[in-house]
C-alpha cells in the first residue's frame, strides 16, 4: 500500500481526500462520520457573521442533471451558507479537532468585505484549535446578491485586499477558494498569490440553472413556481475544474502555487487526473451527497494501487501532467494518426459510420455485412469514432511512422513541427 | 380431489389458486424506471440489425429513443405506424430469433435491449391513454371484402380502412383475433388482451365484422368478388395434420390446437380436463403452448416428443427453455408408430430415428410412454384452396400478397412464403392492403 499521508500547507491528514466545505461538513455529526468512514480532512460549511442565523429556503436546495439510470452527473443548490448560530459551530470545531487529531480541520469564512469583520471572525475561531482557513470568494447564489462570495471573487483587487487583512490578523495557513464565474482564473489566482495566500481552492460551483420544469414554465430547483440560479457541482463541471488548475498550475506567476483541487471528483482516477495537473490535496462533495462517505474507501484504495503499479509516491504524481499541458500552438501538426477499427471486437452497431458520414469527414465505409472500414485518404484523425464506438478499444489511432505518406495530403510525415513555424501562419510569414 | 395423479383426463388437478397463478403475465410489464433503464441501453444502431430482423420493420432505434426522452405515446405511434398489432407482437413474438436476436448487445454481451418488453411498455402506455390512434381519409367509396379476423386479415383491414375504403371483415368463428385469441399460450396474451387489442383497432371505423362467416361454408371467392373492389384472403391453416398411426382415433387423442382454443376461452381454466400422463407430438410452438400448459394445469408428466434433433425443432430455444423450466420432458428423434389402449389411449409406442442420406429413417428400436392424453402437433394445413393456385401447399402469392386470381390477396399462414408468425401475417396483410389500395386507386405501388 502505497503511503498516502499528504501535507497541505504545512496541514497533515492521513490521505489527500478532504470534504469540500458543503451540507455534509455543517456539523458535528456527519463531520465525525465522515472521518469515521476515512476522509483526510474537511473544510467545515462556511460560517459567516456573529448575529441572526442565515435563512435558506424551505423548498426544494437541489436540481440535478441525470444520466443514464438516473445516475447523478451534475447537482445544483441554492442552500446558504450555514445557517447554525456560530457559537454552536465553533464549539463543535474545537470538539470534533480535539477528537481526531490527525485529521485536517479547515474553517470556511465568508463575511463582509469590511476589515472589522474579518478581523472579528478570526479572532472568534482562534481557539477551536483549527488548522486553517478557507476565504470562500466562490458561491455564485444568494450570498453573492449580498456582495460576498462570487461577487468578491470576481473582483481581484477585493480577493487581495480581504486576503491581505487575513495574512495580517491569523497566523493560520489560508486558503483562498476561487469561483469559476469569470472570463479567465489567472487574475484571481494572481491576486490570492499577491494578497499572501498559501494556497487556492478551486472551482467553487458554477452559476446555473439545471433544468426547465415544463409543466410551471420556472426554472430548476422550483420554490412556489419561481426558480433561481444555483451553484453547479459534480462530474458535468469535472472538465472545467481540471483546466482551471491546470491554468494556475502553469502560469509562471501562479506555478508552484499550492492548490486544492475541487469539482466533481467522484473516483480515485479523478482525484489522480487533478493532482497531475497540479492538485497538491483533493475536495469532495456531490460524489459522497451521491454515495455517502464510504466511498472515500474507494478513493483510497484504487490511488494506492495506482501509486503501487507506477511506482511513484504521492508526491511525484503532484503536477506530473502540468509540462505537458500547452497552448494549441505548441502541438505537434506532424504528428499523423488513423482511425483503425478491430473487426474482431466489433459489434456492427454502426456508430462511427452514422457519426462519420453525417457530421465529419465521410472517412468511414459500411462494406457488405455491416463491416466498418476506414478510408485513410478521408480520415482526419479527429477521434469522434473512438469517442463514438461503445466498445472501448475496439477503435483505435494508429500513429503513422515518421516519413511514411498519409494518404489524405499526399504528404510524407516528418519531424517534429508546429503551428508556429507552419507556412499557413502569418505571423511567420511576417517575421520573414 | 383430483392431483396431478389421478388417472385419466379429469380437471381441477391443482387448487384454482395455483393455476390462476400458474398463467399470469410471464413477462410482467415494465414500469416507467425499468423502462427507461432497459431504453438507455439502445445504441441507436445506424441502419439498425433490429430493424432488418422485424418483418414489419418498425424503426425500433427511435421508438426506444421515445421512450427514453419520456415519450412512450411517440413511441408507440411509431411502431403501430409499421405494425398495428404492436401491442400482441410485444407479448408473443419470438424476439429472440428476430429483433433482440439481431441486437447488437446480444452480440457483445449475450444480453440483447429489451425490444419485446419495450414495446408493450409503448403499446400499453398509448392504448391505455387514449381511444384508436389514426383517423380515416376521406371515403373512397371502395369495398373490400376481408376473409379471416387473424392478424393478416385484421392489419389488412385497418391499413385498407385508413385509406378510406370500406371493409367488411368476415370470420368463421364467432369471435375474431384468429391465432391471437385461439392459437398461443394463455401467458403470453393475460387479460383478455387479444380481445380487447381487437376493439381498439377497429376503433379506426369502417370495418364490418361479420362473424360465424367461412369461405367454402357461408361464402365463395366468386360471390365475394361479385360483391366488392377487391378481396383479401387471411384464413389461416384451418386443418390439422394426421399422425397417420394405428390408434390415432382413440379417446384422448385430440388436436393441440383445439386443446389451445379451449383453454384460451375457457372461463374457469380449473374446469379444464387434462391428462396424468401428457404427450405432445411435434416440434414448433403449437407443441410447446400445449405441453406447457398441461403442466400448468396440474398435468403430471408432460412430454414433447419430436421426430428430428433438438437442432431442426421450429420452437425457439427460449421457448425450449421456458417448457423445461416449467417440468415438461423433451424426446428428440422419436416418432410415434401406434397409440395403444382399450378404447382410450393408455400409452404410445415410439421408434427411434435417424437422419440419413435419404432422409429420416426408423431405427427398428421401439418403446412406449405412459400416455391417457396424446396432442397432435405437426403441422396445419390449408382447409380450402377456393381455386386459386398453390405453391407447397399454401396459396401461392407474387409480390405483395397477390394470388392467381386478379382481384384477390393473400397473406398470412394460408399464403406462401414466410414464417407463420404472427408479425410475419402483419407484415403480408399491411403489405396486401397497401398494394390493393393502389390497384383500386390506379396509383403505383
Amino acid at each position: 500500500m502505497a503511503n498516502l499521508a499528504s501535507t497541505f500547507i504545512g496541514i497533515k491528514s492521513p490521505n489527500p481526500f478532504w470534504l469540500a466545505s458543503a451540507p455534509p461538513t455543517d456539523k458535528k455529526y456527519n463531520v465525525e462520520r465522515a472521518f469515521e468512514a476515512g476522509w483526510g480532512g474537511v473544510v467545515w460549511k462556511t460560517l459567516g457573521e456573529d448575529g441572526p442565523p442565515i435563512v435558506n429556503v424551505n423548498g426544494p436546495r437541489y436540481g440535478v442533471v441525470h444520466g443514464a439510470d438516473r445516475r447523478v452527473l451534475g447537482l445544483n443548490n441554492i442552500e446558504l451558507i450555514t445557517d447554525r448560530p456560530l457559537e454552536v459551530n465553533l464549539r463543535e470545531i474545537k470538539e470534533v479537532k480535539r477528537k481526531w487529531r490527525d485529521r485536517a480541520m479547515v474553517i470556511s469564512l465568508m463575511v463582509p468585505c469590511e476589515e472589522e469583520s474579518w478581523k472579528d471572525i478570526l479572532r472568534r475561531i482562534e481557539d477551536t484549535e483549527a488548522d486553517g482557513v478557507e476565504l470562500n470568494f466562490g458561491c455564485p447564489h444568494g450570498m453573492a446578491e449580498r456582495c460576498m462570495g462570487s461577487a468578491v471573487g470576481q473582483v481581484p483587487e477585493y480577493i487581495e485586499m480581504v486576503t491581505r487583512w487575513v495574512k495580517q490578523y491569523s497566523r493560520m495557513p489560508c486558503i483562498v477558494k476561487l469561483t469559476p464565474n469569470v472570463t479567465s482564473i489567472l487574475p484571481p489566482a494572481m491576486a490570492a498569490h499577491r494578497g499572501g495566500a498559501d494556497a487556492v481552492s478551486l472551482i467553487n460551483t458554477v452559476k446555473s440553472i439545471t433544468n426547465v420544469d415544463l409543466d410551471h414554465f420556472s426554472p430548476f430547483p422550483m420554490i412556489d413556481g419561481k426558480g433561481s440560479h444555483g451553484g453547479y457541482c459534480g462530474p458535468a463541471v469535472k472538465p472545467i475544474a481540471l483546466n482551471m488548475v491546470a491554468e494556475i498550475a502553469r502560469h509562471e506567476e501562479t506555478r508552484g502555487l499550492p492548490i486544492s483541487g475541487i469539482g466533481g471528483i467522484t473516483t480515485w482516477r479523478d482525484a489522480a487526473e487533478f493532482m497531475a495537473l497540479g492538485a497538491g490535496n483533493v475536495q469532495v462533495c456531490t460524489a459522497a451527497m451521491t454515495y455517502g462517505f464510504r466511498i472515500v474507501q474507494e478513493m483510497i484504495s484504487g490511488l494506492s494501487q495506482y501509486l503501487d503499479e507506477k511506482e511513484m509516491a504521492l508526491s511525484d504524481l503532484i503536477g506530473r501532467a502540468v509540462p505537458n499541458f500547452v497552448e494549441w500552438q505548441d502541438l505537434n501538426l506532424n504528428h499523423v494518426t488513423k482511425a483503425r477499427i478491430d473487426h474482431e471486437a466489433c459489434i456492427k452497431c454502426g456508430r462511427c459510420y452514422a457519426a462519420c458520414e453525417d457530421t465529419s469527414h465521410q472517412a468511414i465505409w459500411m462494406k457488405p455485412g455491416r463491416v466498418f472500414e476506414v478510408n485513410d485518404a478521408e480520415c482526419v484523425a479527429c477521434n469522434l469514432c473512438v469517442n463514438v464506438c461503445p466498445v472501448e478499444d475496439c477503435i483505435t489511432m494508429v500513429e503513422l511512422p515518421k516519413g511514411a505518406v498519409d494518404a489524405r495530403t499526399g504528404k510524407t510525415v516528418g519531424d517534429y513541427a508546429n503551428w508556429t513555424t507552419h507556412p499557413n501562419n502569418p505571423a511567420t510569414r511576417a517575421a520573414e | 380431489m383430483p392431483n396431478p395423479l389421478t388417472p385419466g383426463i379429469v380437471p381441477g388437478r391443482l387448487p384454482a389458486e395455483e393455476i390462476a397463478a400458474n398463467f399470469c403475465d410471464l413477462h410482467p410489464a415494465l414500469g416507467p424506471h425499468e423502462a427507461a433503464t432497459a431504453a438507455d441501453r439502445c445504441y441507436f444502431c445506424h441502419d439498425a440489425p433490429c430493424v432488418t430482423a422485424c418483418p414489419t420493420a418498425i424503426d425500433i432505434p427511435l421508438f426506444i429513443r421515445q421512450i427514453a426522452t419520456g415519450t412512450p405515446e411517440a413511441a408507440a405511434k411509431t411502431i403501430f405506424d409499421s405494425n398495428i398489432l404492436g401491442g400482441i407482437c410485444a407479448r408473443v413474438c419470438p424476439t429472440e430469433n428476430l429483433c433482440e436476436g439481431a441486437c447488437v448487445r446480444e452480440a457483445a454481451e449475450g444480453k440483447p435491449v429489451e425490444i419485446g418488453r419495450l414495446q408493450r411498455h409503448a403499446t400499453d402506455t398509448l392504448m391505455a391513454r387514449q381511444g384508436h390512434p389514426y383517423v380515416r381519409a376521406a371515403a373512397t367509396g371502395k369495398r373490400i371484402a376481408v376473409v379471416g379476423a387473424g392478424p393478416a386479415g385484421l392489419a389488412c383491414a385497418h391499413r385498407l380502412a385508413m385509406h378510406g375504403h370500406e371493409v367488411t371483415l368476415y370470420e368463421a368463428r364467432e369471435k375474431a383475433g384468429g391465432l391471437n385469441e385461439f392459437g398461443i399460450a394463455a401467458y403470453k396474451a393475460t387479460d383478455d388482451f387479444a380481445a380487447r387489442e381487437v376493439d381498439w383497432l377497429l376503433g379506426i371505423g369502417g370495418i364490418t365484422v361479420e362473424t360465424g362467416r367461412a369461405l367454402g361454408r357461408d361464402l365463395t371467392l366468386d360471390g365475394l368478388c361479385d360483391g366488392f373492389d377487391a378481396v383479401f384472403l387471411g384464413v389461416g391453416l384451418g386443418g390439422v395434420n394426421a399422425l397417420g398411426v394405428a390408434g390415432e382415433e382413440k379417446d384422448g387423442v385430440a388436436d393441440a390446437v383445439g386443446f389451445i382454443a379451449d383453454l384460451r376461452q375457457a372461463d374457469d381454466l380449473a374446469a379444464l380436463p387434462v391428462g396424468r400422463n401428457v404427450v405432445v407430438i411435434g416440434g414448433g410452438m403449437t407443441a410447446v403452448d400445449a405441453a406447457v400448459q398441461s403442466k400448468l394445469l396440474g398435468a403430471d408428466q408432460v412430454t414433447i416428443a419430436y421426430r428430428r434433433s433438438r437442432a431442426k425443432m421450429s420452437a425457439s430455444r427460449y421457448e425450449q427453455d421456458l417448457a423445461a423450466s416449467k417440468g415438461v420432458r423433451f424426446l428428440f428423434n422419436v416418432m410415434p408408430v401406434a397409440v395403444h389402449g382399450n378404447g382410450a389411449a393408455v400409452e404410445v409406442e415410439f421408434e427411434h430415428t435417424a437422419e440419413g442420406p435419404d432422409g429420416l429413417r426408423g431405427t427398428g428400436e421401439r418403446f412406449r410412454l405412459a400416455a391417457d392424453q396424446v396432442f397432435k402437433a405437426i403441422g396445419q394445413r390449408l382447409v380450402t384452396d377456393a381455386g386459386l393456385a398453390l405453391a407447397g401447399g399454401k396459396i401461392a402469392v407474387d409480390g405483395p400478397g397477390r394470388t392467381s386470381l386478379p382481384g384477390v390477396w393473400a397473406g398470412g399462414d394460408c399464403a406462401g412464403g414466410g414464417d407463420d408468425l404472427t408479425v410475419t401475417a402483419v407484415a403480408e396483410g399491411r403489405d396486401a392492403a397497401e398494394d390493393i389500395h393502389a390497384a383500386l386507386m390506379g396509383v403505383l405501388a
